[in-house]
């Protein structure tokens, strides 16, 4: 409680500030006032978006329907490729080191070759998601998988569990905890590649950030900030942190048993 | 059920850190026969897991055959249900479910599910078995870990210090099950224990074993009347023989460990 009530005085002190300064720099022009955005500018540009000319809430709808399309593609695959690298050396010593490489490339940066393979469209943009979160995901699987404990895989054996079953009915599930964080980081990753795919492509929050600079509606650009930082928020603190702190304690794995 | 019996059998560890390879024990050999209760005895890191594991087929032996009945040893079976060391119970199912994991692969599943009940209930787990592992003390699991191995009615069974971490009370409960359990079903048990009362108390043969070199140091057939009874003079006077000879193989160790400074 206490610390929510600190949070809402800070923020409400940051955006007085703000509002202050705007008003100021209205009076003495220091910097362009159009150029200049206030913050009850950019509360009034969500409520315009969202409930009259429902522009935001397009642009919203369009960017989750990326994100989810992206993020899910991302965990499939992240998914089969770490468990692949995690049981197969192999695997591992090959196509784990390209792995390796690949997260190291911003996924951005596919997106001039995305435009060339699908066109400047929705494809492009939700392959960029998709690479920028596979890599998180698959090093994260890999690792759970390599890190299952020996002796509940022995102790599996010894009730005749052997091959592929160990790997369905043992490994996979004793690396859920590691598979979770690879889906935080997936989701992170996925939200911040789609982001700067949209200020380049078409549609999406993303773009219409860039089209509101355009029009000098500095309120809207960050209202639409705003948004981007709410639903990164609200996914990565509120959903994902609550599932892996009940899946650790099933698993044993918390700290505070 | 089976025979168990090791021939010339030596574990060594290559590549270990300080000391390049390291022989556990060189040359093991001992026949159990069919439902014969065989406790080994011994000093810490004198190979009593390992020689365990080699049977349930884990690890390899580094020469030396096993056999059980008249089939070699070459992998983990469930014919041989182990209980480890460490409860090892899979942390993401709940204590019911962890006991029929070990029966899915022979029961339907309702009765695997009702076999698992009997079990649980005969360790007194019946309150738990929606449980998870992390919500159990160090002795629960242990019992789980139990229950899992007899409900998967194997020939063979292989404990390794299955009662290490439980109270007396819960102990001396388990070991009148054990016995039950053994005197009904006759199966073979090799009981790992650092305990030489619930080596006497259960078993009818004692292996002690001893380290450097590591191997079988003497065997006690225990021909006391069932139930035994912990203060009769013949219980008494085997635990004191086996006590001088075990204390000397711990001395030995111990000064090992600690160097000159150990004195007694
Ligand atoms: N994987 C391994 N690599 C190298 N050395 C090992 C390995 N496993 C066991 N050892 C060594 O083998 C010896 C025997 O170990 P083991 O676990 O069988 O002992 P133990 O008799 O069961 O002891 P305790 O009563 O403490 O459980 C020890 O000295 C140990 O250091
Ligand atoms: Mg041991």
């Amino acid at each position: 409680m206490v610390i929510a009530v600190r949070r809402i005085i800070f923020f409400a002190t940051l955006f007085t500030i703000w509002e202050i300064l705007y008003r100021l720099n209205q009076v003495y022009e220091v910097r362009s006032t159009t150029l200049f955005p206030s913050p009850i500018g950019a509360v009034e540009q969500l409520y315009i978006g969202f409930f009259e000319t429902g522009i935001l809430t397009e642009a919203l709808s369009q960017s989750l329907q990326r994100i989810a399309v992206g993020f899910t593609l991302a965990v499939i695959i992240g998914a089969l490729l770490g468990i692949v690298l995690g049981i197969s050396k192999i695997a591992d010593e090959t196509l784990g080191s390209l792995v390796i490489a690949l997260q190291s490339v911003p996924s951005i940066v596919w997106l001039p070759i995305a435009f060339v393979l699908f066109g400047v469209g929705n494809t492009a943009i939700i392959f960029v998601v998709t690479l920028g979160g596979t890599w998180a995901m698959t090093l994260n699987m890999r690792m759970g998988i390599k890190n299952v404990e020996p002796i509940l895989i022995r102790a599996a054996k010894t009730m005749g569990y052997q091959g592929k079953e160990l790997v369905w009915r043992v490994m996979i599930p004793a690396s859920i905890p590691s598979a979770l964080t690879g889906m935080r980081l997936a989701w992170a990753f996925g939200w911040r590649a789609l982001m700067a795919a949209e200020l380049i492509g078409r549609g999406g929050l993303g773009r219409t950030l860039m089209d509101a600079r355009d029009f000098y509606n500095m309120d809207l650009v960050i209202a639409i900030m705003v948004i981007i930082a709410v639903i990164g928020l609200i996914v990565e603190y509120l959903v994902f942190n609550k599932i892996e702190k009940n899946v650790l304690s099933r698993w044993g794995l918390n700290d505070n048993r | 059920m089976q025979s168990v019996s090791i021939k010339n059998v030596e574990k060594t560890f290559s590549n270990t850190k300080e000391l390049g390879s390291f022989t556990v024990f060189d040359d093991i050999s001992l026949n159990i026969q069919e439902g014969e209760f065989v406790s080994l005895l011994g000093p810490s890191g004198c190979g009593k897991s390992t020689l365990l594991n080699i049977i349930a087929g884990l690890d390899k032996a580094t020469k030396g055959t096993i056999y059980v009945g008249d089939h070699l040893v070459n992998g983990p079976g469930s014919d041989r249900g182990v209980v480890f060391q460490e409860a090892a119970l899979m942390p993401w199912l709940t204590v019911l479910d962890n006991v029929t994991f070990a029966l899915k692969k022979k029961l339907p599943k309702q009765e695997a599910k009702k076999r698992a009940e009997e079990y649980l209930k005969l360790v007194h787990l019946s309150r738990f078995l929606d449980s998870y592992p992390y919500e159990l003390s160090g002795g629960m699991k242990q019992r789980v870990s139990i229950a899992r191995a007899l409900a998967m009615d194997p020939d063979i069974l292989l404990m390794d210090e299955p009662f290490g971490a439980l109270d007396e009370q819960t102990r001396s409960m388990l070991h009148k099950e054990l016995h039950d359990i053994w005197e009904k079903t006759q199966k073979t048990i090799i009981f790992v224990t650092h305990n030489i009362r619930e080596s006497i108390l259960l078993s009818d043969r004692i292996v002690l074993m001893g380290t450097r070199p590591g191997g079988i140091r003497e065997v006690y057939p225990v021909s006391l009347d069932r139930p035994r009874d912990t203060s009769s003079t013949g219980f008494i006077q085997l635990e004191k023989e086996i006590n001088s000879v075990l204390a000397k193989e711990i001395d030995k160790v111990m000064k090992e460990e600690i160097g000159d400074g150990y004195s007694r």
